[in-house]
């Protein structure tokens, strides 16, 4: 096993009842890593993400955290206690709570349980750290708002916002730039590629223009497992992966951009 | 920042005025005023007033646990009964040589021909024992009940149904003369409690005093959680579990813990139900007194606190008005109601006033703004 890696899958598979969204993978990303996994659809790219939150307990392997932290069995608050964040496709946020208290909740802290949110009451770095936050993802003016009123985009960032604050050492993203505007897409490039001197991140994404922008690894996934990995001009120019995306390609009318 | 404050301070002028108007006008005016002047509240109206006011206790632990967090529970009445059954047996052995047996056993146990008081009815001779039972039984229940539900993760509809079921089988089981808690006919007949008459209205002005206090105190607790984080965390469990889940928090703990506080308010009404009505019988615990509660919440207006009091008040009170002018129409009624409410005005009562009140606001913004265009026409 690498010694920088953050997270290391070792033979995982992943069995719905006798499809298997992931056969055998083995996957590892580094500390300060910007990694963008791709892949025809069903190749198994969320299911990845889901093994790694514990959203979907793998049928057998493993799944290192960090030094050794084994994450298979764990529910996925511990994970998230123990610095995984993860920013789903759809925005997942707080529609009926405002900008603030979305963030606030998001906040790491050392207990997240009743009594500690029951009794706490924030503190001024903690004010201060939401503020920044606020900022980084350009909603100060929106802090008083109730989330569930953001535009589309706003609330992706939103909830990147709110990922950001947990502190994660590994930040999983799905799927972030979908349904946004080109302005937007550049800006949420821009965002996570300044977040990688703090984070390891690993992006799902299908737009290959955005994957041109922020990549520098990319990994191709393809029926549950690795097809081939490497800077992202190889891994575009080699015929294994060409095939899958045009045969996909022909198979559905979903272009494979 | 100063429309918030302003709103927080409104609040509390409004709650110190209620607060009073119930904890001391009302009583007031129960024993100053001539029996026959227009200001004089009967013994008789104080009384059924004093038991909406215990229902409206209940129905703000219900509004927390669905109006705030999303959970409709379907099985409030068990916890309500479990409060009022614990209540009604320190009453009923209390009657002691006053019943119609003359025996110290409650009567329906020397009709059943039960020989010897059961044991677990014998901690309840102890008033403060009942007080602290009538609280921690459904407390307690609604802990493991609520602990095995939500660990299994079973939410939604699913959770709705199996409250329902629990709330057929509690029906189910206090109807049976062998649980030795009275039966179908349930638990009545008081005459004291702590020495006092309960057919006296000085007690009665006394229980409802109580409730009105016990009330206030409900409000202040559940007013405190929502406004805590825990409070924008149930909201938060609303609105996207999954977030929540994913942000390092357990919405199983969560929802336990209003469960639980719910639970325990419902059993705190149901203590001080039983006194002021003088009878529980299964009837009132079980499907369809559950389905009740959750429409007064419905109607009064889900996700606030005022709205589970008004709904509570509002559709009891409709209730004795209506059963006692127009008997066969209450059961359409209560249906008719629930169906507006979907419909017509899905934020209940509190929503249909503050949408009035926007609408006032507009219609008063543009009567004045209409006056002085006519001038600004003029120099223009």
């Amino acid at each position: 096993m690498p010694e920088r890696s953050i997270i290391y899958l070792e033979s995982v598979t992943v069995d719905y009842d006798g499809f298997k969204a992931l056969n055998n993978l083995n996957f590892i990303a580094n500390y300060n890593e910007l990694r963008v996994v791709i892949g025809p659809n069903g190749a198994g790219k969320t299911t990845l993400l889901d093994v790694i939150s514990g959203k979907v307990q793998p049928a057998s392997g493993r799944v290192i955290f960090g030094k050794d932290t084994d994450l298979t069995g764990l529910r996925e608050h511990e994970i998230a206690t123990l610095g995984i964040g993860r920013k789903f496709q759809a925005p997942s946020i707080y529609g009926n709570l405002t900008v603030w208290d979305n963030l606030d909740l998001s906040l790491k802290r050392p207990s997240k349980g009743v009594l500690a949110a029951l009794l706490g009451t924030p503190t001024p770095e903690e004010r201060e750290r939401i503020s920044a936050t606020l900022q980084t993802i350009g909603l100060e003016e929106k802090a008083d708002t109730r989330a569930g009123s953001l535009s589309h985009g706003q609330k992706q960032w939103l909830e990147i916002g709110m990922v950001i604050l947990q502190d994660p050492a590994l930040l999983l993203v799905d799927e972030p730039v979908a349904g946004m505007t080109d302005r937007e897409t550049e800006q949420t490039g821009l965002l996570l590629q300044s977040l990688v001197e703090k984070h390891a991140i690993i992006v799902i994404e299908h737009d290959m223009e955005f994957v041109r922008q922020i990549a520098r690894t990319v990994t191709v996934l393809h029926e549950g497992a690795v097809l081939c990995e490497g800077p992202v001009e190889k891994v575009q120019s080699d015929p294994r992966v060409v095939e899958i995306y045009l045969g996909h390609h022909k198979a559905t009318h979903a272009p494979a951009r | 920042m100063t429309q918030y404050t302003n709103k927080l301070t409104s609040e509390r002028l409004a709650f110190w005025f209620v607060g009073f108007a119930l904890l001391v006008v009302l009583p007031l005016l129960n024993v100053l005023p001539p029996e026959d002047s227009w200001l004089h509240i009967s013994d008789f109206s104080l009384n059924r007033f004093g038991k909406f006011l215990a229902f409206a206790i209940l129905a703000l632990g219900l509004d927390l646990i669905w109006g705030y967090t999303g959970i409709l529970s379907l099985g409030h009445g068990v916890f309500f009964g479990l409060g009022a059954y614990c209540m009604g047996m320190h009453l009923m052995l209390t009657i002691g040589g006053e019943s119609v047996y003359g025996s110290d056993l409650p009567d329906f146990m020397v009709w059943n021909q039960v020989k010897e008081l059961p044991l677990f009815w014998k901690p309840f001779y102890s008033f403060p024992f009942a007080l602290v039972a009538g609280v921690l039984v459904p407390t307690a229940f609604a802990l493991v009940f609520g602990f095995l539900a939500f660990r299994s993760r079973i939410r939604g509809v699913y959770f709705a149904i199996i409250t329902q079921a629990l709330a057929l089988s509690a029906w189910l089981v206090f109807n049976r003369n062998e649980t030795n808690l009275g039966g179908t006919n349930g638990l009545t007949d008081f005459k004291q409690v702590l020495g006092l008459r309960l057919s006296d209205p000085g007690t009665q002005r006394a229980l409802y005093v109580l409730t009105v206090l016990s009330l206030g105190g409900a409000y202040l607790l559940c007013r405190w959680i929502i406004t805590s984080r825990t409070g924008k965390v149930l909201i938060a469990v609303r609105d996207s579990e999954q977030r929540v889940l994913f942000s390092g928090y357990s919405p199983a703990n969560y929802k336990l813990f209003v469960f639980v506080v719910s639970a325990a308010l419902a059993g705190l009404a149901g203590m001080l139900y039983v006194p002021q009505v003088g009878i529980i019988t299964p009837a009132q615990i079980g499907v369809l007194p559950s389905l009740e509660m959750v429409i007064w919440v419905a109607v009064g207006g889900r996700g606030t606190l005022l709205g589970a009091i008004l709904g509570a008040v509002g559709v009891n009170l409709a209730r004795s008005i209506l059963t006692n002018h127009f008997p066969d129409l209450w059961p359409f009624f209560l249906g008719g109601l629930f169906v507006a409410v979907v419909l017509l005005f899905p934020d209940g009562l509190v929503g249909l006033g503050s949408k009035l009140g926007q609408a006032w606001r507009g219609v008063w913004r543009s009567l004045s703004a209409s006056e002085p265009s006519p001038k600004g026409k003029l120099t223009s």
